[in-house]
């Protein structure tokens, strides 16, 4: 089924959605706009992660979590595995996509650098809200260099 | 918004199924329900109720994907849920040159039984080529 063109033709309508309106002129509306579609990201995050098949996985510890993540969360949603993976052992760990399917299509390079947030704020939503259904709160922050590369980071909340 | 996926989603069709140019609206009913829908929804819808004139079809839907997981709360008991479909069904065939009008006749959201979309062709659209081209 080619519903991997579905979801990203959704997700851009959704992202003009969430600014439509008059909503996103300044930088309330923006604010605005990436709170809508994190929050969007956050409810599919806690759906999704009790459909996904997790088997007899048993997260021993935080990084086989994120790896899950890395894996399967984004193989279910992208139909491909995240390129790297840092962390620093203390709870803030780096996921990096080389080609993140939401900013193939938008350019190469430096162009479009401002908008690129907007469509990275659900999928950061997604992944706390995943997080967050498996039981771990977190922080999650995306960034860009260079399209199409971009990082999220996850910063886990000690209790 | 489903317009706007419609238009979009059809170059992505097209690319994807090689199919070439329908002749007559029932080929692209049987386009639509045996292909498009199998290819992004996994779903044959039937195809039923053709009008006399042969512009006006039902798609039935047995079970709708979109709604596996949804009920419509109280509050929201008119609302057409799944009305996406039906955009994206119309841009998509306006990028063909087909002016259709696409609505739901039946919803399982709202009780009955299938959910039926009534497909309904108003005309085809021609191209305005500048003068001087053609």
């Amino acid at each position: 089924m080619a519903d991997e063109t579905l979801f990203q033709l959704l997700h851009t309508e959704v992202v003009a959605a969430a600014y439509g309106g008059g909503r996103g002129s300044g930088d309330e509306g923006q604010r605005t706009g990436l709170t809508v579609l994190e929050g969007m990201g956050f409810r599919v995050g806690q759906g999704l992660a009790e459909r996904l098949p997790r088997g007899a996985l048993v997260f021993r510890e935080e990084l086989d979590t994120i790896k899950f993540l890395c894996r399967d969360l984004w193989g279910a949603v992208f139909r491909k595995q995240t390129d790297n993976l840092r962390t620093n052992h203390q709870g803030t760990y780096i996921l990096q996509d080389d080609n993140f399917p939401f900013l193939t299509q938008m350019a190469w390079g430096q162009q479009y650098l401002e908008e690129a947030p907007k469509f990275l704020a659900f999928t950061c939503g997604l992944l706390r809200g995943t997080l967050s259904a498996l039981g771990i709160e977190s922080s999650v922050t995306a960034s860009v260099a260079s399209l199409p590369v971009c990082k999220f980071q996850v910063v886990i909340q000690k209790a | 918004m489903g317009y706007n996926i419609g238009v979009r989603l059809i170059e992505d069709f097209l690319a994807r199924s090689n199919v070439g140019r329908c002749h007559d609206f029932r080929e692209t009913a049987d386009v639509i329900a045996k292909v498009a829908f199998k290819m992004y929804l996994g779903i044959t819808p039937g195809i039923t109720n053709w009008s006399p004139a042969g512009d006006e079809f039902s798609l039935i839907l047995e079970s709708n994907p979109l709604v596996d997981f949804v009920e419509l709360p109280d509050n929201h008991s008119s609302l057409i849920y799944s009305n996406l479909l039906c955009g994206v069904l119309r841009g998509a065939l306006e990028m063909v040159q087909m002016a259709v009008d696409v609505k739901f006749v039946q919803d399982t959201l709202k009780g009955d039984g299938v959910t039926e979309i009534r497909m309904r062709f108003i005309k085809r659209i021609e191209d305005n080529l500048p003068a001087g081209e053609e």
